[in-house]
């Protein structure tokens, strides 16, 4: 437990001495404060961050992560010849990220709600909730492909085709099957497929917040009465859970094995 | 004294000419309704006082003027009809009125005129009644300034407020409505006018009409409404002036035209509706200067609507402004403001160089298969948007507003 701690007050260092973090909380700061300046109250604000939210968090956790791991080969390297666990090592190293990268999306985003709009209910913490959780899922995701990719350029290639089917062509895809199956009940099918990209299952939980719910029709109110109600809340929750710890636990049994 | 004398005279002639009054209340000896109604000549004036009177299928069936003082109370205790009118030039004023009952074979109401011309019901209040006012095959008749509030739960076991059937020149102006099943309901109604009312909080809709010709609704109000204002197999309606808001769900619209031929819409406002306006149907009707804001889609116009002009409307922060179910487009769109335009004005004339296409591919997927909504903001969507809108591929060519607006149009 100590030389987690450890491993996690080091990992804070070095991300503090580099300004990347720096940069992601400007930017998101910078964008949250000049959305409400530019007019718009809290729900068009919500709104317009969700888009980039879902955009931009899934795409840094992931590439920034697979960097991350790359660059600190030696320092792993330098550790395991250490009488330290891998398991302490290896969860040191991804919370040590993954912590730092939530704080500061909480921070870049929270800090100009409060000021301008005080604190909110609903949609306003699905937001952050879905961009913490993508934080985790994507860093998971990230250290999941540098383990398993020896060479530093096909681990961020890999990243970024991953990165690109799960926030874009997965959408595609689905459309492709809702097309090919006209025919056919879809609302469950479309309840399942949602659950299987945690981009989209953090879009449908943040929009169900907003009054355009009501315009996803039936679809909308399948959505609205599934994740509505109590069960419907805990499996979203759970599924995010799962989506933030299955990579992470496939990680970690691939790190276990590793021969560096 | 002579001068008194005189004075008597006047009155006693006056009284003669209007009829002669006669007072019910605690303090008189007659102490319900219904003992004054049989007391009272065509002609007279019937003048009730404050209190409340449990009584129920009171019928009036010549002249008469009915005044509340104190707005006095008749409560139907939840059984049958409260008050029936079927005499011509009959005036009900401050009375409240409770209960009427709820009955799954008559239409009971707390006020009704059957075939009664030239009456009037004013600054009334009604409580609680399955119908509050039904009018039927009756003429020239004024409603006005009364409250209507309802209890309504579900639609099989509510009526409507004000309920008119076959009936000719009737106003219907001031009254708030809210809590039925319908707030305004009009069938086979001519020449009618509807204004200043505020109808909110009905079950289903806040107006409904169906084959009712040549009226007019103007400055009225209609949000909160379960599925918002229908409006059905009518000719030659004029709306002005109304707000319809604040009607969401999967099935709400602010007004839907269904089979309205030949009819105006001016200078109304739909703001946060799921369907500002839903067209089905409708032919020959001139959309102008109405605002729709922040509504989920602006207007839904199925390709069965033909010749309808849009000209100098307001889109304003609509999810969608336009959506259709077709490829063809038989309606013209004409220098209406889109705040979604993107285009430019280099000759400063106000109008846009680059014509906008307000109907979005998505819009157009969704119309064909409802549960691709659940892309609803995606990116993939987004872009698809984005690619359709330069090359037009699947949404309607020839939907298109050539003179896009710069500014608001006043």
């Amino acid at each position: 437990m100590n030389t987690l701690l450890k491993i996690i007050k080091y990992q804070l260092h070095d991300l503090l001495r580099g300004k990347w973090v720096l940069v992601y909380t400007a930017v998101f700061f910078v964008l949250t404060d000049g959305l409400f300046r530019f007019g718009g109250d809290s729900d068009q604000v919500s709104l317009s961050l969700m888009n980039i939210v879902l955009f931009v968090i899934p795409l840094v956790s992931i590439v920034f992560g697979t960097m991350f791991f790359y660059n600190s080969r030696e320092f792993i390297e330098l550790l395991l010849s250490q009488p330290i666990s891998r398991a302490a090592l290896f969860l040191g190293l991804y919370l040590g990220l993954s912590l730092p990268l939530s704080a500061v999306f909480l921070v870049g985003v929270g800090v100009p709600f409060i000021y301008h709009a005080g604190f909110l209910g609903g949609a306003y913490w699905i937001l952050l909730l879905a961009g913490t959780s993508l934080t985790c899922v994507f860093t998971g995701i990230a250290f999941l492909i540098a383990v398993h990719y020896e060479q530093r350029v096909k681990g961020i290639g890999v990243a970024i085709v991953l990165w690109l089917l799960l926030a874009i062509l997965y959408d595609g895809i689905i459309m492709f099957i809702l097309f090919a199956l006209e025919e056919y009940p879809l609302e469950k099918l479309t309840l399942i497929l949602s659950m299987l990209n945690p981009i989209d299952l953090g879009r449908i939980l943040i929009l169900l917040q907003f009054d355009i719910a009501a315009l996803m029709g039936y679809t909308g109110a399948l959505f609205t009465k599934f994740y509505g109600n109590h069960i419907g809340t805990v499996i979203a929750l759970l599924t995010l859970g799962i989506w933030c710890a299955a990579p992470v636990w496939l990680g970690f049994r691939a790190f276990l094995k590793k021969d560096f | 004294m002579r001068v008194t004398a005189a004075i008597a005279l006047i009155i006693i002639g006056f009284s003669n000419l209007y009829g002669n009054s006669v007072h019910v209340g605690s303090q008189y000896s007659l102490g319900t309704v219904s003992e004054g109604i049989s007391k009272t000549k065509s002609g007279d004036t019937l003048i009730v006082h404050e209190g409340t009177f449990l009584e129920r299928n009171l019928s009036i069936s010549h002249k008469l003027t009915l005044i509340g003082i104190g707005q006095p109370i008749i409560d139907g205790g939840q059984i049958g009809e409260i008050l029936r009118v079927v005499a011509d030039s009959v005036t009900i004023e401050g009375f409240t009125f409770i209960g009427s009952g709820l009955s799954h074979l008559d239409e009971n109401a707390a006020v009704l005129f059957e075939e009664a011309h030239f009456g009037a019901i004013r600054n009334c209040t009604f409580l609680d009644n399955y119908f509050a006012i039904y009018i039927s095959k009756s003429s020239h008749c004024l409603i006005e300034n009364n409250i209507i509030r309802g209890d309504a739960k579900t639609e099989s076991r509510s009526g409507n407020a004000i309920h008119l059937w076959y009936c000719k020149e009737i106003i219907i102006m001031g009254n708030h409505i809210s809590g039925h099943r319908d707030g305004i309901y009009l069938e086979f109604v001519e020449n009618c006018e509807v204004m200043d009312n505020k109808s909110s909080e009905n079950l289903r809709y806040g107006l409904h009409f169906m084959f009712s010709n040549h009226n007019q609704y103007h400055d009225n109000q209609f949000y909160n409404n379960g599925a918002g204002v229908a409006v059905m197999y009518s000719r030659h309606v004029d709306m002005r002036d109304n707000l319809f808001a604040d009607n969401w769900g999967s099935a709400a619209y602010g007004l839907l035209l269904k089979d309205i031929y030949d009819s105006t819409l001016i200078n109304n406002r739909f703001s946060k509706n799921t369907i500002g306006l839903y067209s089905e149907a409708s032919n020959r009707v001139q959309i102008e200067g109405n605002d729709f804001v922040s509504n989920g889609w602006a207007v839904k116009i199925m390709a069965n609507s033909m010749d309808n002009i849009f000209t100098g409307n307001n889109f304003i922060s609509n999810t969608f402004d336009i959506a259709t179910n077709s490829r063809q487009n038989f309606n013209s769109f004409n220098q209406n403001y889109w705040s979604r335009y993107r285009g430019y004005d280099l000759d400063k004339d106000g109008i846009g160089d680059v014509p906008f296409r307000p109907v979005k591919l998505f819009s157009l997927m969704i119309e064909r298969n409802e549960p691709a909504l659940m892309l609803m903001r995606s990116i993939f969507v987004e872009l698809l948007d984005l690619a359709e809108s330069y090359i037009p591929i699947l949404t309607p060519a020839t939907l298109i507003d050539e003179q896009p607006r710069m500014r608001l149009n006043s």
